[in-house]
């Protein structure tokens, strides 16, 4: 068993990729990411960790220089927030066609405008289809966690593609809580050193990112997507091991209460927590609630979604993004194709909140739960959904 | 100049018959630009790693599955060769520090055209230049956009007509003089910056190894003569990019620790216009126009021989 350390939770963020004896780092910095790579400098700065601190002029840059540091066979970090990741989304979508197994945190915060710095979920979601694969942490100790989870699955041969650890801003990023480190035996165990399949040295020369003409085009695309949908197997077994190894199993979705539940809470992130005192509470007043969340979002894990599902008559969907002029959030969206042919079909009621930080409260999450009771015998259309809480509505 | 004048020697047995970028590449008949990549490939040899910008160079030599490439070489996207480079230099350094990768004098080579490095790519190139990568960084200018069609750059000469400053009936061509890149460069005191040109092969590949020696970064700007984007007959490209030089309109020169030395001194200038005439961008220009940019070519020069 590793050592608890009272720790915010971004320098115990750069405290795991210091353990993933990362060779480059490139970042920008941009709020609230900044601890993270701060740490991260003065982790290279102190000699502590060996590897290249490249302080770029721009997060176009940071994923630039990463893919070409990932490129040459070195292990690459970077992570960023809202504007940054927009800003390198160009880069984003090539990298994974690449094949290049970068690992980044993106520390969520809202896509301007108007500009905030706070938390939500827009930022992940105007890059939902950049062909990554993409988690989320529900807390500081899933974020380490899933640093060393993060090289393990990028970088497995069958898989090869580049990774995003989702963990919320000032929810997560400023936050101290005890931290159960690894100890390094365990990390040699768990996370092999990156042995690339194809890397460009001089002995044996490659030619990477050609040009695809429509001839080879979508062969490529395909070939690209099949491997982001295989790598459930790895992910699922690499968490397995995870567990084997520090004690801590986790799965694409975690469920919370929710056997035999009728109405099921399903959310990503940090506010899966809340949630969970939520439902103790409507279970205290005698309400057959539970919790699903969405710990992995792409490959989005649909059998398992299903599986879950099957019993209940409601869910509720708790999305921190806006998909403007469509059918509510992202993960409500997703959830309705799910189970579009389900014999089975819960009705769904979509909450769209906590847009750029603003809280969310258990309260707020049981007033959720008896507009959606209400919405149910009123039996909304589809496309309905709510933005809750917002003044004037 | 020694009796080996650069400029003038039957080159043949001077230059490596060992190419790395490879005949059958999809470019233009005539194309300076792919004899200038020829060059810089043969002078930096087979331990080079090139990062390209997305262009003319990049399609006319990458269409998957086939490379011209016979050194390692990577494409990500447009606007950022220089930072790719970067990358793939700070990840060689450390790997071979951690002794993951052996102990090896690679060259590392970004190259990007005009509007990748003038334009789109500037502030990648700026931040690369800055940090220090142990690197050169190429422009291959070809003075407007090419692959998309003859649009014009920041480096399209005062003038020319392009497909977005056309020789029109109110506004003659471009409205603006070039952008000095090779000035930009040198502002962020670099070891070495120069400009070449493939009209004056030896000259170039010479630059080009000086630049791989140099520890640190270096920009050189070659001139690279395009017969389909500046309507001229593909057997003039090479007398073009000598024309270029010989009027003065591309000095070759260059700037070694901030002390700048022309390298090329073909005597006195010649007209600009004996450049500009053979030239079909430049068909519509009045002599009121040609005698603006002779003014101001001769400014230029006389500014740079006095640095």
């Amino acid at each position: 068993m590793g050592k608890r350390i009272g720790l915010e939770v971004s320098l115990s963020a750069a405290e795991a990729v210091k353990m993933a004896n990362v060779d480059c780092i490139a970042a920008y910095p941009i709020t609230p990411q900044t601890h993270i790579v701060e740490h991260l400098s003065e982790l290279v700065n102190d000699g502590v960790l060996d590897a290249e601190f490249i302080p770029v002029e721009s997060e176009h840059s940071a994923m630039s220089v990463s893919a070409g540091a990932s490129a040459v066979g070195a292990r690459a970090f970077t992570c960023t927030s809202s504007q940054g990741l927009a800003l390198m989304n160009e880069i984003v979508h090539i990298v994974a066609s690449m094949r290049l197994p970068v690992v980044m945190i993106l520390a969520n915060r809202s896509m301007s405008g108007p500009i905030s710095i706070w938390n939500d979920h827009t930022d992940v979601m105007s890059i939902r289809d950049c062909g990554w694969i993409q988690v989320f942490a529900n807390n500081g100790q899933e974020v380490f966690d899933h640093v060393l989870f993060g090289y393990r699955v990028a970088e497995s041969h069958d898989v090869m593609l580049p990774l995003i650890i989702n963990m919320d801003g000032f929810i997560l990023t400023h936050v101290i809580e005890p931290i159960e480190f690894w100890e390094k035996e365990q990390v040699e165990q768990y996370l092999p050193d990156f042995k690339p399949i194809h890397t460009l040295h001089p002995d044996k020369p490659v030619t990477m990112g050609g040009v695809g003409m429509p001839s080879i085009f979508s062969e490529a695309k395909v070939a690209q997507d099949e491997p982001l949908k295989q790598s459930k197997s790895t992910i699922i077994s690499a968490w397995k091991e995870l567990g084997d190894i520090v004690g801590r199993y986790y799965n694409p979705i975690e469920t919370y209460r929710s056997e035999d539940a009728e109405t099921l809470f399903i959310t990503q992130g940090s506010y899966g927590e809340t949630v969970s005192l939520a439902v103790d509470e409507l279970r205290g007043d005698g309400i057959s609630v539970g919790l699903i969340m969405d710990r992995l979002w792409r490959p989005f894990p649909f059998d398992e979604f299903r599986k879950v599902t099957g019993q209940a008559k409601n869910l509720i969907v708790i999305d921190r993004a806006i998909s403007y002029g469509g059918q509510g959030g992202p993960l409500a969206i997703d959830l309705r194709s799910v189970l579009y042919k389900e014999k089975n079909q819960p009705d769904i009621a979509n909450f769209i909140c906590g847009l750029a930080g603003r809280d969310v409260t258990i309260g707020d999450f049981k007033t959720m739960y008896h507009k959606a009771m209400k919405k149910v015998k009123e039996h909304p259309r589809e496309e309905d959904f709510e933005y809750y809480g917002v003044r004037g509505k | 100049m020694g009796i080996l004048e650069p400029t003038n020697v039957y080159a043949y047995k001077l230059i490596t018959k060992k190419d790395y970028f490879a005949p059958g590449h999809r470019a233009c008949q005539g194309c300076a630009e792919a004899l200038a990549v020829r060059l810089v490939a043969k002078a930096l040899g087979r331990d080079t790693i090139v990062a390209s910008a997305t262009g003319c160079m990049e399609i006319i030599s990458s269409p998957l599955p086939f490379t011209s490439w016979r050194v390692p070489w990577i494409h990500v996207a447009f606007e950022n060769a220089a930072a790719v480079a970067s990358g793939a230099e700070a990840g060689m350094k450390v790997l071979m520090r951690k002794g993951k990768v052996p102990k090896k004098k690679i060259t590392f080579l970004a190259m990007a055209g005009d509007g990748g490095t003038s334009d789109i790519g500037i502030q990648a190139l700026s931040g690369a230049l800055e940090r220090g990568h142990d690197f050169i960084y190429i422009c291959y200018d070809n003075e407007a956009y090419m692959n998309t069609g003859i649009q014009r750059s920041s480096s399209t000469p005062y003038g020319a007509s392009t497909t977005t400053s056309p020789a029109g009936k109110v506004i003659p061509g471009q409205t603006t003089w070039k952008k000095n890149v090779p000035e930009i460069a040198a502002a962020h005191n670099i070891p070495y910056v120069a400009t070449a040109c493939p009209s004056y092969p030896i000259d170039l590949i010479e630059k080009v190894k000086k630049a791989a020696k140099i520890k640190g970064p270096a920009y050189i700007h070659i001139l690279s003569v395009c017969p389909t984007g500046w309507r001229l007959l593909p057997e003039l490209s090479i007398k073009a990019g000598r024309l270029a030089v010989e009027t003065g309109v591309f000095p070759l020169y260059e700037v070694e620790d901030g002390r700048y030395r022309i390298t090329v001194d073909t005597g006195e200038l010649r007209p600009v216009n004996d450049y500009l005439k053979i030239q079909g961008r430049f068909r519509h220009l009045d002599e009121s126009m040609i005698a603006k940019i002779q003014a101001r070519v001769v400014q230029e020069y006389e500014k740079l021989k006095k640095r």
